[in-house]
């Protein structure tokens, strides 16, 4: 059960959820509410933006200020929330195909700007809402409803997208390892700019069954498996890092935010 | 059409004519008292290079349909833009036509005033920039002379619109285009 | 006093905008309403209000929805590709009930079509464009002075009924200049703010007396869940059917309730005319023009000319229908105002359109041809 504080960010009258048993999703959702409780965040004053999958169902169930928004556009929502009112703390939740598929190009925009938004990725390699469709993070060999003789399409390293795009807080965890996920996001909501959570989330029900993790803990077991923390994976070969997970925070630099920036030029405007 | 004056500004694009068709309909609007005016210009990729044209209407009254008709008054700085505007010339109307550009001069049953504008801007000024400076101090004369706009009026405009520090010769450009046309 | 200005028809979109208390703009450029979002991006800090230049149009609307969502008055300008590129999101405004102004300057199409040339080609996208019911609610100003003062109006709308309100401008009015003299002290409409403490807050329970719910801005204090799905009261996806009924028949009645205080209209020459023309817009110009020429030959023609394009004013040129012999319905398209002159007139009368789609403006002369050949 939930401690207290917890709980007052859940809007427990809209339960139950939507997700299967089983599903990554709900250990994320809890992560990301310690991360908020953690550091004093103000749900009157915290904003939760999604797109549209299982994952953007998440906002509707955490009892802040929530906007649920079209498919791939939660971020450029997210944008116009952060900058009429920089104030706000503002976290964004995506999917993998709602951020770098249809989203793709908010996305990179977002880090660019290097805007106040704390973005977490749900990335369980797969559009599970609508079926089992391949996404752009669906591993090459992988089998999807649209790639039933396996995915060919090269797949989406997101972290690397967020680093050469701009963002200033990337790091990737997974489900498997909740407390660091609740680190992870503690760090990016601290970050003054954007930040990229990439947390690999897993999906028994369309992506498992098709690639032999059919069970919840097939899922768990496989990132204990094959996750590699970032200094470890720095000491191996791309070979032996084939099909590996590394996590760890991959980049933390200070950079100009946006809504600051703006406001350094309202000012320089207003003499 | 009494109850209205249209004036169009044609040439090439880089001439200036749009700009000298704003600075009319400001002066008619903001710098007279009792006129109003509406200005409008052909927008597209003709706009560069190609011929292009500005047209002000300025009326005691309202003004319904933007676009001149048959202008009153043509000020007209290109040979191609001449050979495609000046028939359209209000019988009875004025056509200011700049003399290094235009040597064929149109068969229209207006008043052909044909003057160095052009010239005027390159040597005596010594910046073609000011070309329309110079043709709006000559449209300038002629709403002048017809009693509508004071040339006070439109040279205020010019110097509400040109950019600071250039003031001076803007100014002058328009003087000279004022005087020549008498 | 009211100023005098001389303003283009984008700017005075823009100036109106700020006067109705925007202090948002999220857009993307294109031809030929760029002129709106670089007046906002010079205006705006001024103001302290904030201007972001998106990633592309479908960024623009969103970013300025979610200004509004955040209790701050936004607005996004486009052209017909844009606007097509916003449907979705525009969708999203609709069923959340999020105030917004966005507005589409006309040029040709289809796709990239004539970015430069004037059309009148969107009328039924502003109405149909985005998917489901909705009621629309759309401008179409005709002069520098209701770009500016319908923008004003269409941010009151906006508030008042808690949806997206359209501008529908041309690139003639667009690129235009006039005369304009600005009215100050025109009224401002602000989104009703929540009467309840935040813990009896329920975000869709309507207003009985307009069926617009209260509307708190997010950081006031209020925590509440917008979504695009068919929602409950309280905001919460529903797959009720009595649900998702109450909802869906609310947002088509918020408008419709109140259709006669948005309607508006203006006519010219109407009362005793045998041949009546009904234009909007860019267009209006032309036809009042000639009309006006047709009387001095001693043609009985009026004009009939919507303000709102949506709701159609199908009641009141109905009226005319039953007065005037013919009608004509002149438009930068192949006919689309048409087919709601038709609804509207019924059969009182002959309904005739007359299209021009060369991206040239009518001229008078053209309508009074039109005119000549049908009469």
């Amino acid at each position: 059960m939930p401690r207290p504080e917890v709980l007052n960010w859940i809007r427990q009258q809209f339960f139950p959820h939507v997700w299967c048993p089983g599903c990554g999703h709900g250990i994320i959702m809890h992560a990301m509410i310690r991360a908020l409780v953690a550091e004093g965040k103000d749900p009157t004053q915290t904003v939760l933006a999604s797109g549209i999958g299982c994952s953007s169902r998440m906002p509707g169930y955490v009892n802040t200020c929530t906007v649920h928004t079209t498919h791939g556009r939660s971020l450029a929502f997210a944008t116009g929330i952060k900058l009429a009112k920089p104030e706000l703390t503002v976290l964004d939740v995506m999917g993998d195909g709602d951020c770098s598929a249809i989203g793709g190009n908010h996305f990179i925009h977002a880090c660019r700007r290097n805007i106040d938004i704390t973005a977490i990725i749900m990335n369980n390699n797969i559009y599970g809402m609508t079926g089992g469709q391949a996404s752009p993070t669906t591993p090459q060999g992988s089998y999807a409803t649209t790639a039933p003789y396996g995915a060919i399409d090269p797949t989406f390293d997101l972290c690397k997208l967020a680093e050469g795009a701009g963002a200033s807080f990337i790091a990737r965890g997974t489900i498997a390892n909740p407390v660091q996920c609740e680190q992870l996001i503690r760090k990016g909501i601290q970050n003054k700019g954007f930040s990229v959570i990439e947390i690999l989330s897993s999906c028994h029900t369309q992506y498992g069954r098709k690639n032999k993790r059919r069970r919840p803990i097939d899922n768990i077991n496989f990132f204990k498996e094959n996750v590699v923390p970032l200094a470890k994976a720095k000491t191996m070969s791309p070979e032996e890092l084939e099909g590996k997970v590394v996590t760890g925070e991959f980049v933390n630099r200070q950079s100009p935010e946006y809504t600051e920036q703006y406001q350094k030029l309202i000012e320089r405007v207003r003499g | 059409m009494s109850d209205r004056y249209e004036i169009r500004f044609a040439g090439s694009g880089g001439q200036g004519v749009i700009l000298a068709s704003v600075i009319v309909g400001e002066a008619a609007a903001l710098f007279e008292e009792g006129w109003n005016s509406v200005q409008s210009q052909s927008y597209g990729p003709e706009a560069r290079g190609g011929s292009c044209k500005a047209e002000v209407v300025i009326s005691r009254g309202e003004i319904d349909y933007p676009k001149a008709v048959s202008p009153d008054l043509q000020v007209i700085l290109t040979q191609k833009a001449c050979d495609e505007y000046a028939a359209n010339t209000k019988p009875g109307g004025i056509v200011v036509l700049d003399d290094f550009f235009v040597t064929e001069l149109p068969k229209v049953d207006a008043e052909i005033i044909h003057l160095p504008i052009v010239r005027t801007a390159k040597e005596k000024l010594g910046r073609e920039l000011v070309t329309n400076m110079v043709a709006l101090g000559v449209a300038a004369r002629v709403l002048e002379k017809k009693g509508f706009l004071k040339p006070q009026a439109v040279k205020q405009a010019v110097l509400g619109r040109v950019p600071k520090g250039t003031e001076e010769l803007n100014a002058k450009a328009f003087d000279e285009g004022y005087t020549m046309a008498e | 006093m009211p100023k005098v200005a001389f303003w283009q028809g984008n700017v005075a979109i823009a100036q109106g905008a700020l006067a109705a208390g925007c202090r948002f703009f999220g857009g993307y450029p294109i031809t030929p309403s760029s002129e709106i979002a670089e007046t906002m991006a010079e205006e705006l800090p001024k103001l302290g209000g904030k201007f972001i230049q998106m990633e592309d149009e479908i960024g623009g609307i969103a970013a300025a929805i979610g200004a509004s969502i955040s209790g701050v008055k936004a607005m996004t300008a486009t052209s017909g590709p844009g606007f097509s590129l916003k449907q979705e999101n525009l969708g999203f405004a609709y069923i959340a009930e999020i105030p917004l102004v966005v507005v589409d300057v006309m040029r040709g199409g289809p796709s990239t079509g004539l970015p430069t040339k004037v059309s009148q080609q969107d009328v039924m996208q502003a109405r149909w464009g985005t998917h489901g019911d909705h009621g629309t609610i759309a401008y179409v100003p005709s002069s520098i002075k209701e770009m500016y003062e319908l923008t004003v109006k269409a941010f009151n709308m906006a508030e008042r009924f808690r949806q997206p309100v359209l501008v529908l401008g041309d690139e003639i009015i667009g690129h235009m200049r006039e005369k304009v003299l600005v009215e100050d002290g025109l009224e401002i409409v602000n989104r009703k703010r929540p009467v309840v403490a935040p813990d009896e807050f329920v975000p869709y329970k309507a207003d009985p007396s307009d069926d617009v719910p209260f509307m708190a801005g997010f950081g006031e204090g209020y925590r509440w869940h917008a979504t695009g799905l068919t929602h409950n009261d309280w905001g919460f996806p529903t797959n009720n059917a009595a649900d998702i009924e109450k909802k869906m028949l609310r947002l088509m009645r918020k408008v419709d309730r109140f259709r006669d205080d948005i309607v508006e209209y203006d006519t010219y020459e109407a009362d005793d005319a045998e041949v009546l023309i009904v234009s909007y817009g860019s267009v209006s110009r032309s036809a009042l023009r000639a009309v006006h020429e047709m009387r001095q030959q001693g043609m009985k023609v009026g004009h009939f000319r919507p303000i709102t394009i949506w709701p159609f004013p199908d009641k009141e040129l109905g009226a005319y229908a039953s007065r005037v012999k013919k009608i004509i319905v002149p438009e930068l398209n192949c006919g689309q105002m048409v087919t709601e002159v038709e609804r509207a007139v019924h059969g009182k009368c002959p309904v005739y359109s007359k299209g021009l789609v060369n991206g040239e403006l009518f001229k008078p002369s053209e309508i009074i041809a039109a005119v000549k050949e049908v009469a």
